[in-house]
């Protein structure tokens, strides 16, 4: 018996161990992340509407993030008497399981990866597209009509922006030629490409704004019509799951066009020089310019209507990505920079018979 | 070891869901149970070793397909007792119908295990994992050595839903729709009118 646990230890424990070290720093930085982001939202909002911002707990405000969780913790967890109890309790867990989950194909750097699996790019797509069920759960075990209106609202307008965004995706995808995060990462890009890519940009920046529910595509939560959306009969720790996973959603939303837009880890524009800069550095700038995307454009744009929402996705986006389809991959044939697909089985292929020659 | 615990942990959840789909008595938590059944059946093709599949799976299947499912099961204003009353008839049916795909499924489990020479005759045979991924070589197979298949499949769903589309779309008389160009094209002159109003005399 002894030696069955030894040899498990061997085989699983060291990596285990190892894994959910890495797996409690991830969780541990992006919460940190989270909370200081509703700070900076907050401050940089406040800048924008000549106001301070949150300036009473701590210098400057900083202890602000930590009041509002401490405040959210004590509160007393409603649950409505006419509400569906389990998936009630359950919808605002997946949300934040959901958004936390994505970080494990997440490159931060190179070779800084918990799993650097062969779909990464898909993985992101799958976890990003499950979201809505928690917003839509929620709307329905409220038993709540403003409630519902909100997860109908949202689900229709997730899935109608997915569609734009896997477009988008496919679009890179073609000039990288694989769907590893860390490839799709280092594979060089000329510059027509890049100039190319350029429209794929913009209208993957609208789609993460309307996937993650961010103003002024927030019509799911609009307060001044269905006063709080989804959540509106959640409180305490339920409320602040969504809360902590709309945010978290920002921050994977912001990394992921990083990795397919802004070359991810690498120094921007390829300056050689600024590559003595830690590349998670740069990856965490890179982030936060993203991130400070979403909170001027919620501080500049008034909400959108409804139907122009889905004016914008479906005869808008929907037909101009499917258009650039055709023309990223009609360039790339007529101009032969196809991603060479040569390269990477070569090595292997050379490594295979070093092994049979050994 | 480890793998085989996995797999026994999807499939026991595949089942039960699966189990569940039918026998929960509230249709949104059928749905539920069902996008939890897809979402092992994701698992156990990543167990397989196929994942690409279990990512279109998940992003097909569970980001796309069940959320309108679930979009119509919710919105749904059924009595759930009303609709239990008649489900025992339908019984030899399902059955019938589960039976054969059972059989289905055997027989060709059965090919592979009992007649050798199959798989000399597969017209794609499964490439090395070692030498390519499971994107390429289905890649490979859908749009190089079967592409005129597939374009025929894509065209016959093409036809299907723009059959769906004319079958069910109604025109609605007195629906006020908004012209965006039209929108677009307003200037100020020709929505406003400035004028200068003297005190006492109004307009």
């Amino acid at each position: 018996m002894n030696e069955f646990w030894l040899e498990l230890w061997n085989a699983y424990g060291m990596q285990t161990v190892y894994m959910l070290t890495h797996i409690g720093i991830l969780i541990g930085v992006i919460l940190g992340a989270v909370a200081y982001y509703t700070l900076l939202e907050r401050k940089v909002m406040g800048a924008m509407q000549r106001r301070q911002g949150p300036m009473t707990v701590g210098p400057w405000g900083l202890l602000q993030p930590i009041a509002d969780g401490v405040k959210l913790l004590s509160k007393e967890t409603i649950i409505p008497a006419q509400a569906n109890g389990p998936v009630f309790v359950i919808a605002p867990m997946l949300t934040f399981t959901l958004a936390l989950i994505a970080w494990a194909v997440i490159p931060v750097n190179a070779q800084l990866v918990l799993a650097d699996i062969n779909v990464g790019i898909l993985y992101l797509f799958a976890v990003s597209s499950m979201g809505v069920y928690g917003v839509i759960m929620a709307g329905w075990a409220s038993n709540s009509k403003y409630a519902f209106l909100g997860g109908l609202r949202s689900a229709s307008q997730m899935v109608s922006y997915e569609v734009s965004m896997g477009l988008v995706i496919v679009c890179v995808l073609l000039c990288v030629g694989s769907l590893n995060l860390t490839e799709i990462v280092t594979v060089e890009r000329p510059i027509w490409v890049q100039i190319m890519l350029f429209p794929m940009l913009i209208v993957f920046l609208v789609s993460i704004l309307a996937e993650t529910n961010r103003a002024p595509f927030d019509l799911p939560e609009g307060e001044s019509e269905i006063t709080g959306g989804f959540m509106v009969e959640y409180s305490a720790m339920t409320f602040a799951l969504f809360f902590l996973g709309e945010y978290a959603n920002m921050i994977l939303m912001s990394a992921m066009t990083v990795l397919l837009f802004l070359g991810g880890w690498l120094p921007p524009f390829g300056i050689e020089a600024l590559a003595i800069v830690p590349g998670i550095v740069w990856f965490a700038l890179k982030t936060l310019l993203i991130m400070f995307f979403f909170v001027w454009t919620r501080a500049t744009f008034p909400r959108y209507r409804y139907d122009q929402l889905m004016r914008l996705g479906w005869k808008v986006f929907l037909p101009f990505t499917l258009l650039w389809v055709v023309v990223v991959s009609g360039s790339l044939i007529y101009f032969d920079a196809l991603p060479s697909k040569e390269k990477a089985p070569v090595v292997q292929e050379s490594t295979l018979i070093d092994k049979v020659a050994e | 070891m480890i793998s085989a615990i996995t797999f026994y942990l999807f499939s026991a959840i595949t089942l039960l869901s699966a189990i569940m789909v039918i026998t929960a008595k509230n249709p949104v938590h059928s749905v539920l149970f069902l996008i939890l059944a897809f979402f092992n059946a994701a698992g156990l093709f990543v167990l397989l070793g196929a994942e690409f599949i279990a990512m279109i799976l998940v992003i097909v299947y569970v980001g796309a397909v069940a959320v309108l499912f679930l979009f119509v099961v919710m919105m749904l204003d059924i009595s759930f007792g009303d609709l239990r009353k008649g489900a025992m008839q339908y019984v030899p049916v399902g059955l019938l119908a589960g039976g054969i795909l059972l059989f289905e499924l055997i027989s060709v489990f059965a090919v592979w295990q009992f007649a050798k020479s199959s798989e000399t005759n597969i017209a794609s045979p499964t490439p090395d994992p070692k030498e390519i991924t499971n994107t390429e070589a289905l890649g490979q197979i859908l749009y190089t050595d079967y592409v005129f298949a597939f374009q025929v499949s894509g065209l016959i769903l093409l036809v299907a839903m723009i059959g769906a589309i004319v079958l069910t779309h109604r025109k609605r008389p007195g629906v006020r729709k908004q012209n965006v160009a039209d929108q677009q094209a307003r200037t100020q002159s020709d929505a406003m009118e400035i004028q200068k109003v003297t005190p006492g005399t109004g307009i």
